[in-house]
């Protein structure tokens, strides 16, 4: 490799991680100016015009926080649980692409792809990676030592190892259908049709299991607030507290990335406007779907989730791999 | 199961496009009623001067204590309050200094943003509740 290549790596990576930390950061704004309109008020007015700038003023006010570490905490995980969070969801950016091959508009010679790098097992290395963010949250709930963060811990734990796997068996019909792992080819292959045309239970189960996964209401027992103070990250301050939360921001722009691309045909759509541009506009229906289901319904109890989890989603997400599974024999 | 869920998920949807209701308050006012018991005023003779007679009624009939008067007498035989405090702290807006004045002196305005930086500020004197009041033709 030379060092042209490894620059222009470089910079992809800075340009990625850009555009997602952005993202992540006016999604707080997007959040709370969307909540706010369903619940007929007008959100963050005051930091810009109609609190544009907000995101930015929080960014500095959790910069100049105290940050505080209590004394019980056992301060190695205490320290390690908030990076352990962040980084995992930051590598899932490096496989997920963004747009089909372009020159930038005749810029570049030679047509580049418009992500970090491409695995031939794309979507195992995602889950690989969305399963050791758990551990951050883990990690965070046990090291403080403190009854409510370790309730939040645990439920965490015990929330992912239960709907990881209907998230992960809902994606196996469009693999079925697709037949690859590899994320740009199975968009290639929604040119005729959308999968979610071919897999509607799928994406119900999908949607269902990422928004459990992403710990948000209805999901939200890890941060109960009414019950457990804040949760897991009860006793975090400042940027620990911030990278939690970019950790949990991040990891619903990758969900709703992975739906667009496995689901809503990724980067594709009538030429009328360029690929990026469509694909921005399939992944913010999505987080506008999130943040509208925690506008709309109420937390579960815990004995609803697991029941929901297990009797529900799991033989659902089973059955539907098994009538994809049939279809495809019969039709090949 | 899933007709009540996406019913749910259209009432949001639904205040999502209605127009808040919020008032961007310092900036909009909503402003008080027609009745609305506010902070006080006493209103001005035409010459400028007190319309108040100092019968100390208001003093006697107040509930919590809030008037305090100071009666005086000019060359004419005529009383008028030396001072005249009234504490808006202390103050429950009940208006029967109001009812009780034979004069109309003493009312209560629509005012309702009766909170201020110091205590000291809300100890309203016959100066600042002459220059709230109105002029009696």
């Amino acid at each position: 490799m030379d060092l042209g290549m490894l620059v222009f790596i470089v910079i992809k990576i800075l340009v990625v991680f850009g555009l997602v930390m952005l993202t992540v950061a006016y999604l707080t704004l997007l959040e709370r100016k969307v909540l706010a309109h369903m619940q007929v008020r007008v959100g963050p007015m005051f930091a810009g015009p109609h609190g544009i700038l907000q995101p930015i003023a929080d960014g500095i006010k959790l910069f100049f926080k105290e940050d505080i570490v209590t004394k019980q905490a056992d301060k190695v995980f205490y320290f390690l649980a908030p990076a352990l969070s962040i980084i995992p969801v930051l590598m899932i950016f490096a496989v997920i692409p963004f747009g089909d091959k372009t020159t930038l508009f005749g810029l570049l010679k030679e047509p580049v792809e418009l992500r970090i790098t491409g695995l031939r097992i794309d979507i195992l290395y995602v889950f690989a990676m969305s399963g050791l963010a758990t551990y951050g949250v883990v990690f965070g709930g046990w090291s403080q030592n403190n009854k409510y963060a370790l309730i939040g811990g645990i439920r965490e734990a015990a929330q992912l190892i239960s709907y990881e796997v209907a998230f992960t068996l809902s994606i196996f019909g469009v693999v079925m259908v697709a037949g690859t792992l590899q994320l740009d080819k199975i968009v290639e292959a929604q040119r005729n049709v959308w999968f979610i045309v071919y897999q509607p239970v799928g994406f119900l189960i999908f949607l269902t299991a990422s928004v459990a996964e992403l710990k948000r209401t209805p999901f939200d027992l890890p941060e109960a607030e009414s019950e457990l103070v804040a949760g897991f990250h009860a006793d975090y301050s400042s940027m620990k507290f911030a990278m939690f939360f970019m950790a949990e921001y991040a990891s619903i722009v990758v969900c709703s990335c992975l739906g667009t691309l496995l689901f809503l045909g990724g980067w594709l759509g009538p030429s009328i406007l360029p690929p990026f541009v469509w694909y921005l506009i399939k992944v913010f229906v999505l987080i506008f779907v999130i943040i509208w289901l925690r506008a709309t319904y109420p937390r579960l109890r815990y004995d609803q989730l697991m029941k929901f989890g297990w009797k529900f989603l799991i033989p659902v997400s089973f059955l539907n791999i098994f009538v994809t599974a049939i279809v495809i024999l019969l039709v090949r | 199961m899933v007709g009540p869920l996406i019913k749910g998920l259209m009432v949001t949807l639904k205040y999502f496009f209605t127009r808040p209701i919020t008032v961007q308050y310092p900036k909009k006012k909503v402003g008080s009623f027609e009745r609305y018991r506010g902070l006080q005023a006493i209103r001005r003779n035409k010459d400028g001067t007190i319309r108040c007679v100092a019968c100390g009624l208001c003093e006697a009939v107040c509930p919590s204590k809030a008037i305090t008067i100071e009666i005086g007498e000019d060359e004419q035989g005529r009383r008028y309050p030396i001072s005249y405090i009234l504490d808006g702290y202390r103050c429950i807006y009940c208006g029967f200094c109001e009812d009780v004045c034979p004069v109309d002196a003493i009312y209560l305005t629509r005012e309702y943003e009766n909170v201020r930086y110091k205590r000291e500020e809300l100890l309203l004197d016959k100066d600042i509740l002459m220059q709230r009041g109105e002029v009696v033709k």
